[in-house]
């Protein structure tokens, strides 16, 4: 047996729910091995029992054939385990050696020896293909490079098991390519990867075991190369699952939002949007493809009227609303499922009855002179529960926060498509959830299509973007890079764009 | 009884608790103390009345932070709005003689008013200027203390230097058939101004939709932002109806239970009403409650005072030892919470077959079950 590390029968329960239930997970000595479940299948439980975070239950931790106790994350370390975190933990404005080396300074006398270590940074970004900059500014790099120097942190404390949490969620096509071919090198090296993540496409990409975990339970463990994806699906989701969104084309009419020269600030008082035009018929679908933080944001915000606009025009309907409240622009016909659903989505202390009208608590019968009509609240409300699927413990009286981020994702979009909107703004309507629900949310969004209301997704989901989309509209550092109808392109070329590489208006 | 009340009640108990030991460690017997405070509040028709009337200007500034409290805002301001709109009352009261059944609702509505201008101050520097209002609703407090301190002194000093001409009774809430019917006691219509005043405001944050989008604003003013509503519009409202109930308990304290206002004096009732406020869960019945509570501790500390060896700077202490629980309700909370995770923790069987329940079940996916055309839609194997 070569196996590096082994998670035997573990498990763990929190209150009220047993996160792991009798898992075994088992990573032989330079294989990738990827961890797959759906959303609170009990993945991030899991590694962190591995990373010394929390421990099991029952069950044991094996390294090398003898059994470990990790009770805590230095221990992990010093058995050579290290986590790359889907979200950095970075200091923005040091240099990319000096966050290396934060809690394990080389000292000379009383001052930190930067110049060997970043000796040594520079020597191991040479041996593993990572093309770091040791005196770099965190600020000053992209998201890709950031990463690396998480790796980095990991391979300066020499760990020989890396464990990567969804690294490929921030990244753009070519960069996740290039994080492939790292962790091939890294393996080269005599390294031993897990890979937790829900694609598919990267696990047959570049893993060599894969187990799956649902709801908590072991469900097996699959050589990669012989299992189709499906297969690795229908494991992970307990059904068939379909990839492929089903859809006719689309049968686009009237033009109904038009953006014309938009320039929107940024919360950084730069501009986040630049000279923005952009047009959305009735009857389609227009994805906004772009990594995080190139002006989606801004976008959205303008046209909701979240947002003040420096110059340009955002019509609905041949109707300026560039200057309109909030207020009037939803009376206008624009429904918003905004990004963050607990910042902006839903008031978590109010009922799930309140949150449902949270735009038309104005509007008769919810309202009279200025006096609410309970009851016909609590009718609607029941009623989009019901229509909607909203499950919570005490239904419409139930609190928001009680609400799984499902149900309360169900709410929103149930909220907001019960407006009738003439244009949906859909912004990453599923993130966090299990494929059940996205498969769901995404019905949802072509039937407004097909109803002839227009919708604006905005998704950092590319294949979510791909699928769903009739036209796709790639930003780049607040451009409008291209445009490109959904059927005619793929990955690459969208991938590139999203990159900063003009093209794409070809397809038009 | 709900959880915000089961956890305020915890906390009168703790405060309590405290003053008990208090009273132990002073070598006096706690359960004496007790009895003749609460009998100092309650023993007789006389002292119930002066009780309510303690916790009549209680109320209101209760009342006042809470209902900032539930905008997301700290009204920290009330002793200087307070003392304004008692201010603004009794300069009505006192310059005009017109018949006591349009003065008196004259003066109500012009205390009001004055705090709600008071307090107009911070909330459109809140909102315009995003400077917290903490900061500025106490530079109110000494704005508003000195400009009654020069005015009162200028143009209406009475027998003495400190305060004001007294107000006729025609010009006060004072009512002889109240008083005769707790036995004489200084409770006056006052009372009836607190009460109507926690309804209105109950009635305004539960059933209105002025309510709704001041709730919306206080718990999260993204999400109502989103919803279209004025953050900005709501945060001034707010502020001025907070100010003028804080006002109100101006009018009720020195045209009511005192009849002239005194200078160089905050009103102490003013930083009480976050104490109150804080014991009554910021809801207007809860500051109700609480406001009562404290009216009982603060009528009984001279009654127990006088019947014990308990020396009066102990009996301070003990309300202070309370205050202080009930300020820091948010720690009962905390262990009011660890208590019922503990307990739930040992409930396992329960939720262990609740979790077999959802895994063995395979077509319940958490979300919505596919209709039996949609099992057979779904493609099999590789798109």
């Amino acid at each position: 047996m070569d196996f590096v590390v082994e998670m035997l029968n573990i498990r763990k329960e929190f209150p009220g729910i047993v996160a792991n239930d009798n898992i075994t997970l088992q990573l032989k000595q330079g294989e990738v091995h990827a961890l797959l479940g759906e959303n609170g299948a009990g993945k991030s439980t899991l590694m962190g029992m591995l990373f010394g975070m929390y421990r099991p239950d029952q069950g044991v931790i094996k390294m090398n054939g003898s059994e470990v106790k990790i009770t805590s994350p230095n221990v992990a370390n010093d058995l050579g385990i290290g986590m790359v975190h889907q979200h950095f933990k970075l200091v923005h404005n040091f240099t990319t050696t000096e966050n290396i080396i934060l809690g394990i300074e080389p000292k000379r006398g009383l001052s930190v020896d930067i110049k060997s270590a970043a000796g040594r940074v520079a020597e191991l970004s040479k041996r593993y293909g990572l093309n770091i900059d040791p005196f770099a500014k965190i600020e000053d790099i992209s998201v890709g490079m950031q990463q690396r120097v998480e790796i980095m942190k990991m391979l300066y404390r020499n760990a020989n098991i890396l464990i990567f949490d969804e690294p490929t969620a921030v990244l753009t096509p070519q960069e996740i390519s290039d994080l492939i071919e790292i962790m091939r090198n890294l393996i080269k090296e005599g390294k031993s990867i897990i890979l937790i993540t829900h694609k598919l496409k990267e696990i047959k990409a570049v893993a060599d075991r894969c187990t799956v975990i649902r709801r908590g339970k072991y469900i097996g463990t699959v050589d990669v190369k012989n299992t189709s994806e499906a297969e690795m699906a229908k494991m992970m989701v307990g059904r068939p699952v379909s990839f492929k969104v089903a859809k006719v084309p689309s049968n686009p009419g009237e033009t109904i939002l038009k953006i014309d020269n938009l320039n929107v600030q940024s919360n950084k008082k730069v501009l986040g949007l630049k000279n923005f035009s952009l047009e959305v018929k009735a009857g389609e679908i227009l994805g906004i493809a772009g990594v995080e933080g190139n002006g989606q944001s801004e976008l959205v915000e303008a046209i909701t009227g979240l947002r003040k606009v420096e110059s340009g025009t955002i019509s609905v309907k041949g109707t300026d609303i560039t200057a309109l409240s909030v207020r009037k622009r939803i009376d206008t016909g624009i429904a918003h499922i905004p990004e963050d659903r607990h910042k902006r989505g839903l008031i978590l202390d109010y009922t799930v009855e309140d949150n449902m009208i949270l735009e038309v608590y104005k509007n008769p019968p919810f309202s009279k002179l200025g006096l609410l009509n309970r009851q016909a609240i609590h009718e609607y409300a029941n009623k989009l529960i019901n229509e909607f699927d909203v499950r919570s413990g005490e239904g419409g009286a139930s609190i928001a926060r009680s609400l799984s981020g499902g149900n309360q994702q169900k709410a929103i979009i149930g909220r907001e498509i019960e407006l009738d909107p003439e244009l949906l703004i859909a912004v990453q309507p599923t993130r966090g959830l299990d494929v059940g629900s996205i498969e769901y949310i995404h019905k949802r969004l072509i039937e407004q299509r097909d109803k002839g209301k227009a919708v604006l997704l905005v998704s950092l989901e590319l294949d979510e973007v791909m699928n769903v989309s009739d036209r796709i509209a790639v930003v780049n550092n607040g451009e409008l890079i291209g445009m490109v109808s959904a059927d005619q392109t793929n990955e690459n070329e969208i991938g590139l764009m999203m990159a900063g590489v003009k093209g794409g208006t070809h397809h038009e | 009884m709900n959880r915000k009340g089961l956890v305020s009640l915890i906390a009168v108990f703790l405060g309590l608790i405290a003053g008990a030991v208090f009273m132990l460690l002073t070598g006096h017997n706690p359960f004496i103390g007790f009895m003749f405070l609460f009998q100092g509040g309650t023993l007789t028709l006389e002292r119930l009345g002066n009780t309510l009337a303690t916790s009549t200007p209680l109320i209101l500034t209760g009342l006042s932070v809470a209902f900032a409290f539930r905008t997301g805002l700290f009204n920290i301001g009330t002793p200087g709005q307070m003392l304004f709109g008692g201010f603004c009352a009794t300069v009505v009261g006192l310059s005009s003689d017109l018949p006591s059944a349009v003065l008196v609702p004259l003066m109500v509505i012009t205390g009001f008013l004055g705090g709600a201008l008071f307090a107009a101050v911070p909330g459109i520097l809140k909102a315009v200027f995003n400077v917290h209002e903490v900061v500025s609703s106490i530079m109110m407090n000494w704005i508003g203390y000195w400009i009654v301190y020069y005015t009162v002194k200028a143009y209406f000093t009475g027998n003495m230097e400190t305060e004001s001409r007294l107000l006729p009774n025609s010009a006060t809430l004072r009512s002889p058939w109240l008083s005769n019917l707790f036995g004489g006691s200084y409770i006056n219509l006052g009372l009836l101004v607190a009460i109507l005043a926690v309804l209105i405001i109950a009635f305004i944050l539960n059933q209105t939709t002025f309510g709704y989008e001041l709730k919306s604003v206080g718990y999260n003013r993204h999400a109502a932002e989103y919803g279209g509503i004025s953050v900005n519009k709501n945060i001034i409202f707010s502020m001025m109806i907070a100010g003028g109930l804080a006002g109100l308990a101006g009018v009720v304290q020195y045209a009511g239970n005192a009849n002239n206002i005194q200078i160089g004096v905050m009103p102490t009732q003013g930083f009480d009403g976050i104490a109150v406020s804080l014991l009554g869960a910021n809801t207007p019945i809860g500051s109700l409650l609480a406001a009562l509570f404290f009216g009982l501790l603060y009528s009984g500390r001279g009654f127990m005072n006088a019947m014990t060896e308990i020396p009066p700077e102990i009996a301070d202490t003990i309300i202070a030892t309370i205050i202080y629980f009930a300020a820091t309700s948010v720690l009962v909370e905390r262990l009011l919470d660890k208590i019922l995770k503990s307990r739930q923790a040992t409930k396992k069987p329960l939720i262990d077959s609740a979790v077999q329940n959802t895994d063995n079940n395979n077509t319940n996916y958490g979300f919505m079950p596919p209709t039996e055309e949609e099992k057979e839609n779904v493609p099999k194997g590789d798109e």
